[in-house]
């Protein structure tokens, strides 16, 4: 769709307004949310909010369902509606959905819900105090959810480079806003939110200049018509290889790889935990789904070219995440570590460039991010007097505290680590079968040996949960929920074991949807 | 062969027995130990009834195969099916564990983890051992390979002894990393199916026909074959076993060394060997030397040890190397011999380990010095520990012995002078047992010993009887199970295209079987 740039002539845009609903849906609800922010009493607003985003959830999740089978390039070239964007689009409203339950918690914390009652004020200073105490809730929260879940579900579903870069940002900025929401420990929150408002706006200018540069070769930002103007062989191969880096730098600051993972554990030990759970999800999927379809649609003709750098920064990235993780001592920066360590396996499915590898890559993201929420539901529950204890000897003893808690947080730490009848281990298989079917044995061989090194920290948590005598008196506890993070928690417990147990389902979904829409 | 789905229920009935346990009153421990035990001699009474059912001339084929589909997207079937050396080791491990429930009665009272977590634990182990003998695809065999691992890592932290969390953990990462090398090969093998027939496929009938080159197979066979090294163990990779077996409760041990580590050899025999026969070929002066190394420094290092269940942990070292030496020599002999050797090694060590456990527990001590005597004051335990070891050091008359000697004679067939160094072996196992007799069971009786240690109970006796009786039987006529295993050796002698050297002796010698 070269005429997006060098507009020659008018056309009329047709827009498939079906096509695009769980988008539309999602933007039109956020767009509600804001409404309500700016007009409902301040009282009515939590339940308004939360009907607006599960009904809303919910809406857009029937509406993929009702579209599915769809292959058709949308609004005029700039949306893919196809079997991959369709799956990822279900995945991420399933897993936003878990994550908005998580979210929507006001019970385990004794003066609110997970967010600054007021996000302006200064953290320590009286005003703060006054609206705790006043019992104010930040509900903007939901409007800023609505809008990067949007954003989300077009990123994936780009079919050309623009439309990818607004989609990023629009995922990206309510997301540094929802990093500096948290209650607790706030200066550590905003630290939080201007790291990853800083290096994200970095990446994303990395990301436009390699548009830019791919502009300038194949005179288009299509997916497609890159990819024909890479089989035609025009232009200097040096402009492609630096814009095919330049933008995967964008992408993969997103996915979290190395060498452009070190925002992660900051942004993930400071978020508020519900956010820091949906983001390590939902951004995971939309980033690699758009990775995915940059890689395989545009770039697939010159996949020799850009396999032997994915090769180091995914061995890179498996390696680096497992070591780190090793020497975490608080749970939430284990998880960023150990989040970090999962994109390099799921790396290994975009090195594959082969059906199995889009569809195990798939798999896996979602068996990844259904563990990843319920792993960071369960780290809101467990609290001491000043809020989350993330310290990992703090959880010493937990399954002697609370047996059913700690055994859910166990079952996800198997799947992490990839233990068979967990689906991780779906994930993980489908991934390496696919890269050794594609030719990436050693990448897939340095995976093995990363995740037989990965199992140490994760059963090294469950030792300490299990085997560890409690340290006495220290004051944590965990924290009974209301009926919002024991259904979050429940519904990731149970689809952690249907995808262990019976893979084939979300196989043959997966399989179904097919290859990306050229 | 009768339509009765034996091991679906082998399989199902521990599983249902476990939920059970798990949901009898918190208070009362006893009524969890006579539900595991009644569930645990019920599983035992379906294998006896499918050993009966089991056609003894057809022993080579998959016999009770039960297959259905379960991800058809990576060609993986839920398949069981039981061969002679299938069914043989799963009749050892459903015999053992009602021995060790009624062994280990008051083993975990007053322990940290609960009683019924206990008995539950070792009900899911059990469903876990029968699943892994008896799954015929290989993505199957997997799962249960490493899901047999999570009960045996509770079982040792949660039970254990004073240094359970680290012998816990070291026991898994070892086996997690083997488990994750067979990963490795196992998907690469799913690959090479792919490539061959068109269709990838797990089914081990189907992959032990495929013609996979023999570069291939040298890459395959390693990450099958240090699982299973890891698993046995064989030196180097052994340095696991005595600290899981001397943390974890004598009923632990057994099912750990007894059974467990058996799927190691029986990985060897089944899976390495027919599925990658040139590659095995190609392994085997490396093999047979690390077999012989473990034989001769297991036993040197048991010699040396002071603390009892090292000891007998360290034995098995070395008697995991006489199989696995059985199984890489490539004659038929050798590999029956191993094969008979998996269960005998199974009920001497468990002996060995239970008795040792009633008189640890007694004196409250495990190392050999703190005992003396103890042949005054406890005759029974005495006079059975020294059968279990007489056993260990294959005794002509017991069971070992006749393994043992098949072994020998299997290797001698084949390469003469590393039969004369494993025969050192024997000379060995002999010092280690009849010291550690000596030094317990002999001599002066200390107070704190003629204090506390008394002789064997009622319950402990019903326990122990049975292996002891098992152990005599098959060394006087080990003809039953020697004819289950012949057939199905027979198939793995074909697969890895292995012929026995002619005898250069007078033929006499070749018709006095043992």
């Amino acid at each position: 769709m070269s005429s997006l740039l060098a507009a020659a002539s008018f056309d009329v845009p047709t827009i498939e307004y079906g096509q695009l609903s769980p988008m539309l849906i999602i933007f039109g609800v956020a767009v509600l949310s804001l409404l309500v922010e700016a007009f409902a009493p301040r009282g009515s607003r939590r339940p308004i909010q939360l009907v607006l985003v599960f009904a809303g959830l919910a809406a857009a999740f029937a509406a993929v369902v009702m579209i599915r089978g769809t292959q058709h390039i949308a609004a005029m070239g700039s949306v893919a509606v196809d079997g991959p964007a369709l799956f990822m689009q279900g995945a991420i409203l399933v897993l936003a959905f878990i994550a908005a339950l998580v979210m929507a918690e006001r019970q385990v914390d004794p003066l609110g819900d997970a967010f600054a009652p007021r996000a302006s004020a200064l953290p320590g200073s009286t005003d703060e105090i006054a609206f705790t105490r006043l019992g104010w809730l930040q509900t903007e929260v939901w409007p800023l959810f609505l809008f990067s879940v949007g954003g989300m579900l077009l990123f994936p579903a780009s079919a050309d480079l623009l439309t990818m870069f607004v989609a990023l940002e629009v995922v990206s900025l309510p997301l540094y806003i929802m990093a500096g929401l948290a209650r607790r420990r706030r200066l550590l929150s905003q630290e939080a939110a201007l790291k990853y408002f800083v290096l994200g706006a970095f990446s994303s200018a990395f990301f436009l200049y390699g548009t830019a540069l791919f502009y300038g070769y194949a005179g288009s930002v299509d997916l497609s018509a890159i990819s024909d103007a890479l089989t035609a062989n025009a232009g200097s191969m040096w402009l492609v290889i630096t814009a095919t880096g330049l933008v995967s730098v964008g992408l993969l600051f997103k996915i979290g790889a190395v060498p452009f993972h070190q925002w992660t554990p900051d942004v993930y030990q400071g978020s508020p935990t519900p956010v820091t759970g949906f983001m390590a999800a939902c951004t995971k999927i939309a980033a690699f789904g758009a990775l995915l379809r940059i890689m395989y649609v545009a770039l697939g003709g010159i996949r020799w070219d850009w396999r032997p750098m994915m090769y180091v920064i995914a061995a890179l990235t498996m390696i680096v995440g497992t070591l780190f993780a090793l020497t975490q001592t608080d749970m939430k920066r284990m998880l960023a570590y150990s989040s970090i360590a999962q994109a390099g396996f799921m790396l290994v499915g975009v090195i594959a460039t082969n059906q199995a590898g889009l569809s195990g890559t798939m798999v896996y993201l979602v068996a990844y991010g259904i563990a990843t929420i319920g792993a960071f539901a369960i780290v809101t529950l467990v609290r001491d007097s000043t809020g989350e204890a993330s310290h990992l000897s703090q959880w010493a003893g937990l399954g002697r505290k609370a047996p059913i808690v700690a055994s859910a947080f166990a079952l996800f730490l198997l799947a992490f680590a990839g233990i068979p009848l967990t689906s991780g281990f779906t994930g993980k298989f489908a991934v390496f079968t696919a890269g050794i079917a594609g030719g990436a044995t050693p990448v897939v061989i340095i995976g093995l040996v990363a995740s037989a090194v990965a199992a140490f920290f994760y059963v090294r948590v469950i030792v300490l949960m299990f085997f560890n005598e409690p340290t006495s008196d220290d004051g944590v506890s965990v924290v009974v929920p209301s009926g919002f993070t024991t259904l979050a928690i429940t519904i990731s417990v149970a689809l952690t074991l249907v995808i262990g147990l019976v893979p084939q389902l979300i196989l043959d979904l997966a399989n179904q949807a097919g290859l990306f829409i050229r | 062969m009768s339509t009765f789905p034996w091991l679906l229920a082998l399989l199902v009935v521990p599983l249902l027995g476990a939920a059970l346990v798990m949901f009898l009153p918190k208070n009362s421990p006893k009524l969890a130990k006579q539900v595991g035990l009644l569930v645990s001699l019920i599983v035992l009474a379906l294998t006896i009834g499918m050993a009966l059912a089991f056609v003894v001339a057809k022993a080579a084929d998959f016999q009770f195969a039960y297959s259905v589909s379960w991800i058809p997207a990576f060609g993986v079937n839920f398949s069981l099916g039981v061969d002679g050396i299938a069914l043989v080791l799963i009749a050892m491990a459903a015999t053992l564990v009602p021995v060790v429930m009624l062994a280990g009665w008051d083993d975990v009272d007053g322990s940290q983890g609960s009683v019924r977590g206990y008995v539950a634990l070792i009900l899911v182990l059990e469903a876990a051992i029968v699943g892994v003998f008896a799954a015929t695809d290989l993505f199957l065999f997997y799962v249960f390979f490493e899901a047999m691992l999570v009960p045996v890592y509770f079982l040792i932290g949660r039970y254990g002894g004073p240094r359970r969390n680290y012998a816990a953990v070291k026991f898994l990462l070892y086996s997690l990393f083997g488990g994750l090398l067979m990963l490795g090969s196992l998907i690469g093998l799913y690959v090479v199916s792919a490539r061959i027939t068109g269709t990838g496929t797990f089914d081990f009938t189907s992959l032990a026909n495929l013609n996979i080159d023999a570069d291939t197979q040298k890459w395959l066979f390693l990450g099958f074959f240090i699982a299973f090294a890891i698993k046995a163990p064989l030196v180097p990779f052994h340095t696991w076993l005595p600290d899981a077996a001397a943390e974890s409760t004598p009923g632990t041990a057994v099912l750990l060394v007894g059974v467990l580590d058996k799927v190691g050899t029986f990985g060897m025999l089944r899976y390495c060997l027919e599925l990658f026969p040139d590659a095995s070929r190609w392994a085997t002066p490396v093999v047979i030397a690390l077999a012989v190394i473990g034989i001769i420094y297991g036993a040197l290092v048991a010699i040396g040890q002071t603390d009892i269940k090292r000891l007998i942990a360290y034995t098995s070292v070395s008697h995991f190397g006489f199989i696995a030496l059985g199984i890489f020599v490539m004659t038929t002999r050798g590999q029956i011999g191993s094969a008979l050797y998996m269960v005998n090694h199974g009920f001497s060590t468990a002996a060995l380990f239970l008795i040792g456990g009633f008189l640890i527990s007694r004196r409250g001590s495990r190392l050999i010095e703190d005992f003396g005597g103890v042949q005054k004051v406890a005759p029974v335990l005495a006079g059975t520990f020294l059968v279990a070891g007489l056993s260990s050091l294959a005794l002509p008359g017991l069971s070992s012995f006749v393994s043992e000697f098949l072994v020998l004679v299997g290797t001698f067939e084949r390469y003469r002078w590393v039969g004369v160094v494993a025969t050192l072996g024997i000379v060995l196992a002999a010092l280690y047992v009849l010291l550690m007799y000596q030094r317990t069971m002999t001599g002066p009786t200390p107070d704190a010993v003629r204090e506390r240690v008394t002789d064997l109970r009622g319950r402990e006796v019903l326990a122990i009887a049975p292996i002891l009786i098992i152990i005599v039987a098959l060394g006087f006529y080990p003809k039953p199970v020697l004819d289950v295993i012949n057939p199905a050796i027979d198939r793995v002698m074909h697969a890895v295209n292995a012929t026995n050297p002619p005898p250069d002796v007078a033929p006499v010698a070749e018709g006095t079987q043992p």
